[in-house]
C-alpha cells in the first residue's frame, strides 16, 4: 500500500470511530469531557517521548487512568463532574507541558503526516475497528441511556458499565487519532461531524449516516487540502470540519421552518 | 405477613442516599393486579421508593417479587437534549433490539402503530421525542413503556387533567389499562381525589411508612395531617366542598 492510501485509510478511520462516539457526546451534553479527554492525554506523550516508548500507548494509559479516576470520583460526589473535568484538564496540559520538552510533543498535539509508520497505522485501523464495532453493538443501549438513563435502568441495563465503555471507547478514539490528527485537536473531531449531521437530520437513524458521511469528508477533504498547501493534517481537517459545521448552521433553519409547516 | 396473593413484599426496606437516609424500614406487601398509590409530601421518598423497587438504587432490606416482573417505568421528569434526533417511532424501535433498529419490518410498524393508537396519540409517530409537548411526551411514555407488555407499571406522577382522546384523562387511560391488560400499577400522586378514586391501595410514606391500606380507610382527616402536617386536614375540607360544587378533581396538594 502506498503512503498516502495508508494515510487516507488511517484518517477515515479515525474520523468515523470518533464521529460515531460523537453522536453520543453531543447528545449528552459531553463536548466538554471529549475536549477534557484529548487534553488529558498530554502527560502520556510526554512521559513516553522521555522514556522512549510509543506516545500512543502513554496516552493510552493516562486517558484509561483519568477515565477510571473521573468515574471513581462522579460516584461518591456527582455535582463535582464539571469542576473535575475542567480541573483535570488544566492541570494535565500543565504537567504534560512541564514533563514533555521533546520537539515530538508538537507532533502529538496537532498531528503530522511523516511519523505514519506502520505501528502507527496499525494501532489506528485496529483501534478505529473496535470503537466501530462495539458501538455498533451497544449502539441502542447508547441511545437509550441518552433519552433516558432512568428508563434504561428500569429494563435491567446496567447504566454504569455501559457508561464506562462509552467512556474507555471515547480514550481510545483520542489515542488512535494522536499521531495523525493530533490529541488536542481530536475533541473537534469528535464532535464536529455529529454536530453537524444534528443540524442536517430529523431522525436518529438518518443523524448517523449523516454523521458517518460528514466525517469520512471532513477527512478526504482536510488531507487533500493539507497536501496541496503543505499544510499540517490535523488543523486542516479540523478547519474543514468547522466549515462544514457553519454551511450547516445555514441549513437548519430551513429544517426548522418545514418542520413546523408540517404540524 | 405471609400473603398467598402477594406478588410483592418488602420488608425493613431501607435506602440511603448520600449519607442521608431517605426511606427507612418501610414494610408492605402488595397483590397482583391492584393499583397502588404512593403519597406523600415532597422529598419524602416516594420516587426513591419507585427507584428502589425497579432495581435501580442500591437498598437494604428486603424487595421480593414472587413471580418474575417485567417493569414498565414513565419517570416524572426526563431530562434530556431537546436537540436529540430520536423520533417516536424510534423511540419504539429502540424498546425492541431485534425488531431491527435500522430496517424495522412492517409488522413492527403496525404494532407501534396501535400501541399509540391505545393511547390516541397515532398521529405522533414521526415527531421527534424532543419536540413533544408535555402531554403528548406522557401519552408517548405511557404506550412505550406498555410496548413489551409490563405485568408492573411504575408512573411517577400523571399530570392530571391531562386529555387523553377527549374526556379521558391519564387516569381514567391507566385504569383502564390495567384491566385490559391486568396489570399491577404503583402510581406516585398528589391529588387525592383521584388516588381515592382509581386506587386499590395507598401507602402513605414520609421516609418511614405512616400508612397502608385502602383508600376510604387510609385518607383520613386525622392520616393525612401526619403525612403532610396540619395544614392537610384543612385542605382536604376546602377540596370536599370545591368538588361538591365543581364536580372537578381538586388542585394538587
Amino acid at each position: 500500500m502506498s503512503d498516502s492510501t495508508t494515510l487516507t485509510l488511517v484518517g477515515l478511520m479515525i474520523a468515523l470511530a470518533a464521529g460515531l462516539l460523537g453522536i453520543f457526546v453531543v447528545s449528552r451534553r459531553m463536548s466538554l469531557v471529549a475536549d477534557a479527554l484529548s487534553h488529558v492525554s498530554l502527560p502520556g506523550v510526554s512521559l513516553a517521548l522521555r522514556f522512549g516508548f510509543d506516545p500512543f500507548f502513554g496516552a493510552l494509559g493516562v486517558l484509561i487512568f483519568a477515565v477510571l479516576g473521573i468515574e471513581g470520583i462522579q460516584r461518591r460526589r456527582p455535582a463535582l463532574r464539571d469542576t473535575l473535568v475542567g480541573v483535570t484538564f488544566t492541570a494535565a496540559l500543565a504537567v504534560g507541558i512541564l514533563i514533555g520538552t521533546d520537539e515530538g510533543l508538537l507532533e502529538s498535539l496537532f498531528g503530522s503526516i511523516e511519523k505514519m509508520d506502520r505501528a502507527t497505522a496499525l494501532s489506528a485501523i485496529l483501534g478505529g475497528l473496535l470503537i466501530l464495532g462495539l458501538t455498533a453493538v451497544n449502539f441502542q443501549r447508547f441511545a437509550k441511556i441518552t433519552f433516558s438513563s432512568e428508563i434504561a435502568a428500569s429494563e435491567g441495563i446496567s447504566v454504569k458499565r455501559s457508561n464506562l465503555l462509552f467512556l474507555l471507547l471515547l480514550a481510545l478514539s483520542v489515542a488512535i487519532g494522536l499521531k495523525t490528527i493530533g490529541v488536542l485537536l481530536m475533541g473537534a473531531l469528535i464532535i464536529l461531524p455529529a454536530a453537524t449531521a444534528r443540524n442536517l437530520s430529523r431522525t436518529l437513524r438518518s443523524m448517523t449516516v449523516v454523521t458517518l458521511m460528514v466525517a469520512a469528508a471532513d477527512v478526504l477533504l482536510g488531507f487533500r487540502v493539507a497536501e496541496q498547501f503543505n499544510l499540517l493534517p490535523g488543523p486542516t481537517v479540523v478547519v474543514i470540519g468547522a466549515l462544514i459545521f457553519l454551511v450547516s448552521l445555514l441549513a437548519r433553519p430551513v429544517e426548522q421552518h418545514f418542520h413546523h409547516a408540517g404540524h | 405477613m405471609a400473603d398467598m396473593n402477594a406478588l410483592l413484599e418488602v420488608r425493613n426496606l431501607s435506602v440511603r442516599l448520600n449519607q442521608a437516609d431517605v426511606i427507612r424500614d418501610v414494610s408492605f406487601s402488595v397483590e397482583a393486579g391492584k393499583t397502588v398509590a404512593v403519597i406523600g409530601p415532597n422529598g419524602s421518598g416516594k420516587t426513591t421508593l419507585f427507584r428502589a423497587l425497579l432495581g435501580i438504587l442500591p437498598y437494604e432490606g428486603e424487595i421480593i417479587w414472587h413471580r418474575r416482573a417485567r417493569f414498565g417505568y414513565v419517570p416524572q421528569q426526563l431530562e434530556f437534549d431537546r436537540a436529540f434526533p430520536l423520533t417516536v417511532r424510534e423511540l419504539f424501535l429502540l424498546k425492541r433490539p431485534r425488531a431491527g433498529f435500522w430496517l424495522p419490518s412492517e409488522s413492527v410498524s403496525a404494532l407501534i402503530q396501535n400501541a399509540l393508537n391505545h393511547v390516541g396519540a397515532e398521529h405522533l409517530v414521526n415527531r421527534r421525542v424532543g419536540h413533544l409537548s408535555g402531554g403528548e411526551l406522557q401519552r408517548v411514555l405511557i404506550a412505550t413503556a406498555l410496548f413489551e407488555k409490563p405485568d408492573v407499571l411504575f408512573f411517577d406522577e400523571p399530570t392530571a387533567g391531562i386529555d387523553i382522546g377527549g374526556e379521558v384523562t391519564v387516569y381514567k387511560l391507566i385504569e383502564h389499562l390495567a384491566e385490559e391488560l391486568k396489570l399491577t400499577v404503583f402510581l406516585i400522586s398528589h391529588d387525592l381525589a383521584v388516588v381515592s378514586r382509581y386506587v386499590d391501595q395507598v401507602l402513605c410514606i414520609n421516609q418511614r411508612l405512616l400508612c397502608s391500606g385502602a383508600p376510604e380507610k387510609v385518607l383520613t382527616a386525622e392520616q393525612l395531617r401526619a403525612l403532610y402536617g396540619s395544614e392537610a386536614a384543612v385542605y382536604r375540607h376546602e377540596h370536599e366542598e370545591e368538588e361538591g360544587r365543581r364536580g372537578h378533581h381538586g388542585q394538587p396538594l
